[in-house]
């Protein structure tokens, strides 16, 4: 579990994040989900110690994010964060194979090898891993990066944004993955944190919602309970319909 | 596949190094002989120096086009240069005792570039973009006080400074050669551990905190480390602004690679054959004294002009 604790946190004076308190469950996909600025992303960088924190406390399965050294964090929970170009010529066997470096701290073993090889099948990017990154669209660059991710064996990943500039196919692809990665019938599940903007993903694929709304959250709980018209309305600010199809909810939100 | 590439190079750089040594040898050889050693040193221990820390630099900041020229190192050793004829005129200037005046340089420069560098650990922590910027600023903030101080200062000093301004290979005092020796080979040790690191660092902050790397403190040593080698080799033989670019970049080109473990050597044996070829060309073979540095900075400049222009760079 995660737990967050009052958690505060202003960027150059400006708060983003006011006295957070939640609690991630160990188990399946949780999806962040919050208008523009409501600090989603901020949560995340937190919870991943990218950015040091200020006020409250992050525990992650124990261990306290802000005491905890960082290479053994690196061992619990992995981040794949909003791409930035990355300037090392880098294929993408090397790529993913970067998410073992907590492992083996540059000796690769066998075990190492052979996460890699499961991350790269799980992920379909068998005919890729010979490719330099540059030379692959972006769907496919953010694959590799969530494999890498994988591939760092941790019990938790964050993703943020990690749908961002995907067209549907990949989009829904990515999903599927990632959720065939957090069933609790597998030997070790995995648990996912992300961050989604299209509201539609978090309905079809998420096990648990947390809503974000000016620094504070707004509600949480299954996405039977989180997406009504009544608190999706009151947290995007406008008239949303919600319809139900096949047992889920479907947001009406673009019409 | 990169480890032939690399013996390929270590090859024309024994190359070089021979040609130098022995070209055109009559007379007291012996006595020629050291001199010419020295020499070779001097240019080794300044390609390994800037070939290294320019890969090092460009891998810290996540940018290709970046040098720790840019960061204004070569206007501050300029001003340093004026500033000393300005305060002790011209014949004071050059009766300061060589290795006293270059580690004064040395520590100053380190001490500017840590200086610059500790703004990433204050407030705008985090901020390379910043960093570069007050970089370029005080680069060219320096670079106008030298120009004052040229214009205040007497014609025949002048000449004196003018002698700094471009990078020199003729005059290489032995004391000083020295320290800069162990300052490199110290540098280079540190950095041979580091190499795979570096290959994480490659990946951008988000990643190798990710990856478990204390990111922010290894940027701090490296660049620490970077200061040094910079510093060193520009107090030993003056500034060459390009030389480090074209050599990355043609590292970068031939190892095709992301691993610093082939990088670091590969550049570090590039800009020695550079330096070692070129003053065997022009001062042995085309007996013109004292214009390799011009070269490199004219084909270094047209190079990085070229990189721009064809958007070969992110």
């Amino acid at each position: 579990m995660i737990e967050i604790r009052n958690v505060s946190h202003r960027i150059n004076g400006t708060p983003i994040l006011h006295d957070v308190t939640c609690d991630i469950p160990r188990s399946g996909i949780t999806a962040l989900i919050g208008p523009n600025g409501a600090g989603k992303s901020t949560l995340l960088n937190l919870v991943a110690r990218l950015l040091p924190l200020e006020q409250g406390a992050i525990v992650v399965d124990g261990e306290d994010v802000s005491r905890t050294p960082s290479r053994d964090l690196a061992l619990r929970l992995a981040i794949v964060a909003q791409q930035v170009g990355i300037a090392s010529r880098l294929r993408v066997q090397d790529l993913v194979g970067f998410g073992r470096w907590p492992h083996h701290r540059g000796r690769p073993g066998p075990q190492d090898a052979a996460a890699v090889a499961e991350a790269i099948s799980d992920f379909g990017l068998e005919d890729l891993r010979h490719r330099f990154l540059d030379e692959l669209s972006g769907g496919q660059q953010q694959r590799a990066f969530v494999a890498m991710g994988f591939a760092q064996g941790t019990d938790w990943l964050l993703l943020d944004e990690p749908l961002n500039n995907l067209d549907m196919f990949h989009a829904r692809a990515l999903m599927a993955r990632v959720h065939a990665q957090t069933r609790p019938s597998l030997d070790r599940p995995r648990s996912v944190v992300m961050v989604v903007h299209e509201i539609n993903y978090a309905a079809g694929w998420a096990d648990h919602i947390v809503a974000l709304k000016d620094g504070q959250v707004s509600a949480s709980g299954s996405p039977k309970d989180i997406l009504t018209p009544a608190t999706l309305s009151a947290l995007f600010g406008m008239e949303i319909r919600v319809e139900q199809v096949e047992g889920r909810p479907l947001i009406m939100h673009h019409l | 596949m990169p480890d032939r590439r690399l013996v390929l190079l270590a090859c024309l750089l024994v190359l070089a190094c021979a040609l130098f040594l022995v070209w055109g040898l009559k007379g007291r050889v012996g006595f020629i002989l050291e001199l010419r050693s020295i020499k070779l040193a001097a240019l080794l221990c300044v390609g390994a120096a800037v070939g290294i820390s320019t890969v090092v630099f460009q891998t810290v900041t996540g940018n290709r086009i970046l040098t720790p020229a840019i960061m204004g190192f070569d206007a501050l050793f300029l001003l340093m240069q004026t500033g000393l004829v300005f305060l002790l005129g011209g014949f004071g200037y050059l009766s300061l005792a060589g290795p006293a005046k270059f580690l004064l340089e040395t520590v100053v420069m380190m001490a500017a570039a840590m200086a610059l560098f500790s703004l990433l650990l204050g407030r705008g922590k985090h901020d390379m973009h910043r960093m570069i910027l007050v970089g370029v600023i005080f680069g060219v903030f320096f670079r106008s006080l030298t120009g004052f101080l040229q214009r205040v200062i007497d014609p025949s000093e002048y000449s004196v400074v003018q002698g700094a301004m471009f990078a020199s290979f003729g005059s290489v005092d032995p004391a000083q050669l020295f320290f800069a020796g162990a300052v490199t080979l110290a540098a280079l040790a540190v950095l041979a551990r580091l190499a795979g690191t570096l290959d994480v660092v490659a990946l951008g902050r988000s990643t190798a905190i990710g990856l478990g790397l204390a990111y922010d403190r290894l940027v701090i040593a490296l660049l620490a480390v970077t200061a040094a080698l910079v510093s060193v080799s520009t107090a030993l033989v003056g500034p060459i602004t390009f030389l480090g670019l074209l050599v990355a970049a043609l590292a970068h080109a031939l190892m095709r690679s992301h691993r610093h473990a082939v990088l670091l050597p590969a550049s570090a044996m590039i800009a020695a054959t550079v330096l070692v070829a070129g003053q065997w060309l022009f001062e042995r073979v085309l007996h013109l004294q004292s214009t390799l540095a011009v070269i490199i900075e004219f084909f270094g400049g047209t190079f990085f002009l070229f990189l721009v222009l064809k958007g070969r760079i992110r």
